[in-house]
């Protein structure tokens, strides 16, 4: 296949990636994962640990390079080292622990960060900087020292870092792990935010299963496969296999469940409160 | 028990005529006044350098309770010396304790030498007193471009400078967390003798690091993951400029300089050769 009709998104085919323990000791981390993402969709992929999921969006960035197989980065093949840094700022990723990935003092430096590695007119980095913290409503902390902010403000300062690069494509690895619950809810509403404004492709991983609700496309990998796709309807209707790979459906989805399975006559694929409290209302006055 | 105030705290934000100067001026004007105080061998001298020094303070505006706070830890060594000087000049003696001998020439040698003390230690707080963090790496990146030619790596300087700032107050924080979950467990930092008191800092010390190799281990991830190459093509957002005012600093430090050579040259060291 050409670049050219590789240019839609995000491609990886018969990825295998192999890290090494020691020289003669080596752990299979993916075993010919394929996945197509196409430009401005928000996939949310799950996995319980170790099942490769970091792995492979370390190879959107070009972090990690295939053993066998290829990734393609809007055209671009992560094996070409002339193209390493136009993926990295196109497809930007944004790491689990926040502390860890903030470099500077000072916010607005930090967001700044990547612009200036880029090599950007100082005067085009402010603005830049400036646009990129009023997407993640951070604006008003731009002097602020990222040390006293909390965690959901770390993390939507690395996506404001990520965003001053003007990419097409963020990779979120486990972002929500570490916050508390409204920590958590922050990011997820600024990803979502920032899919639907600005069309950009977000590839969000995760282990809580409530976050692949605001997924339109859900991939679940297990030992370094991708073993299911689909709209988290279609993934979830799949309790069985869910639990195999050890997934939980989202609690809602197991009430729903359980209350069809109890004679309840609703729709046992329901995954989120509000689809569920206007199911019920509509059984309360149908009766 | 542990505090961040020895290196981050240090910096007083108020607005100022010393505060708005570009650091890369007062860097400079810092070395040469270190470097002119140890020039300046007489009493004459530590007129022109104290007045100096005065007229800074007060332009800074930082109080002076915060710059003789920062002179107390130099208390004991100041002491020590002048004792020293007092005891083991030869000369005229001004009083005997035992077989000691206080002197004269001791007792001025010992105050003259304490003076340069006190002058070097706030003058130099003075630098980072009045200038931000970010502000100093910048202006020291900037001092230190000319000499990458010759193999000093600038950029790589600074840049180590900001992580480390960065990462005092996490890794802080983090040492506080450690300690307090050994001492849940019933480790005890606190008593015993000097030697098992930093042997009780071991098991403290060993998660420490682990900690942060691991933390340098995901920054430099990220950092790669932002396009991060080095210092080749990098281009800065805050842009440093001298102005009329950096330049008025540094003319006064220069005719400062020169007052202090001039005593030198017209007055000598203040114990003249050849009379003790």
């Amino acid at each position: 296949m050409t670049a050219v009709e590789k240019a839609r998104g995000l491609e990886a085919e018969g990825v295998v990636f192999r890290y090494e323990v020691d020289e003669s000791d080596k752990v299979l981390a993916l075993a010919g994962a394929d996945l197509e993402i196409s430009q401005g969709e928000f996939v949310v992929v799950l996995g319980p640990n170790g099942s490769g999921k970091s792995t492979l969006a370390k190879h959107f960035n070009a972090l990690l390079l295939p053993d066998e197989g290829d990734v393609w980065v809007f055209g671009m093949n992560t094996k070409d080292p002339e193209l390493t840094w136009e993926i990295r700022r196109s497809a930007g990723m944004v790491f689990q622990n926040p502390d860890n990935q903030l470099v500077a003092t000072v916010v607005e430096e930090d967001v700044a960060f990547g612009p200036e590695n880029l090599g950007v007119e100082p005067g085009d980095i402010r603005t830049l900087v400036a646009g990129a913290l009023k997407s993640v409503g951070m604006e008003e902390f731009h002097r602020h020292s990222p040390h006293h902010l909390s965690g959901g403000q770390k993390q939507r300062v690395a996506i404001a870092g990520i965003l001053a690069m003007k990419p097409k494509c963020i990779i979120l690895d486990e972002p929500t792990a570490m916050l508390d619950p409204s920590g958590r809810e922050e990011v997820m509403k600024t990803i979502k935010r920032l899919n639907e404004e600005m069309g950009i492709t977000v590839i969000h991983i995760t282990h809580f299963m409530d976050e692949a609700l605001y997924a339109d496309r859900v991939i679940v990998m297990d030992k370094g496969e991708i073993v299911m796709a689909g709209t988290p309807k279609e993934v979830f209707g799949q309790w069985k296999r869910v639990s195999q790979v050890g997934l939980e459906v989202p609690p809602v989805g197991q009430l729903s469940r359980r209350l069809w399975s109890s004679g309840v006559n609703i729709d046992p694929g329901i995954l989120t409160v509000d689809e569920l409290v206007d199911e019920l209302c509509r059984l309360k006055s149908g009766i | 028990m542990i505090s961040g105030g020895i290196l981050v705290g240090q910096y007083y934000p108020v607005r100022s005529f010393v505060h708005s100067l570009d650091p890369r001026a007062k860097i400079l004007i810092s070395i040469i006044f270190m470097a002119i105080l140890f020039v300046g061998n007489n009493f004459y001298a530590f007129a022109v350098t104290g007045t100096f020094a005065v007229l800074a303070v007060t332009l800074s505006r930082i109080p002076w309770k915060v710059l003789i706070r920062g002179l107390r830890p130099i208390v004991f060594i100041m002491s020590f010396t002048i004792l020293l000087h007092l005891f083991l000049t030869p000369g005229h003696a001004i009083f005997q304790i035992g077989p000691l001998k206080a002197t004269l020439p001791g007792l001025i040698q010992g105050l003259f030498i304490a003076l340069r003390l006190i002058i070097l230690i706030i003058f130099t707080s003075l630098l980072t007193l009045t200038t931000s963090p970010i502000e100093l790496t910048d202006g020291l990146e900037d001092i230190l471009k000319p000499f990458s030619r010759i193999g000093v790596p600038a950029h790589e300087i600074a840049m180590m400078m900001t992580i480390a700032l960065r990462f005092i107050p996490t890794l802080l924080e983090e040492a506080d967390r450690i300690m307090k979950a050994q001492m849940a467990r019933g480790a005890d930092f606190e008593s015993g003798n000097m030697f098992q008191r930093a042997k009780s800092l071991v098991p403290l010390l060993v998660p420490l690091f682990v900690s942060a190799f691991r933390r340098a281990d995901e920054l430099a991830m990220a950092m790669e993951a932002r396009c991060y190459r080095g210092g080749e093509g990098r281009t800065r957002m805050r842009q440093l400029s001298l102005s009329a005012k950096d330049y008025y600093a540094l003319g006064l430090t220069i005719v400062m300089s020169a007052l202090v050579v001039y005593t030198r040259v017209r007055f000598g060291p203040v114990i003249p050769r050849g009379t003790v």
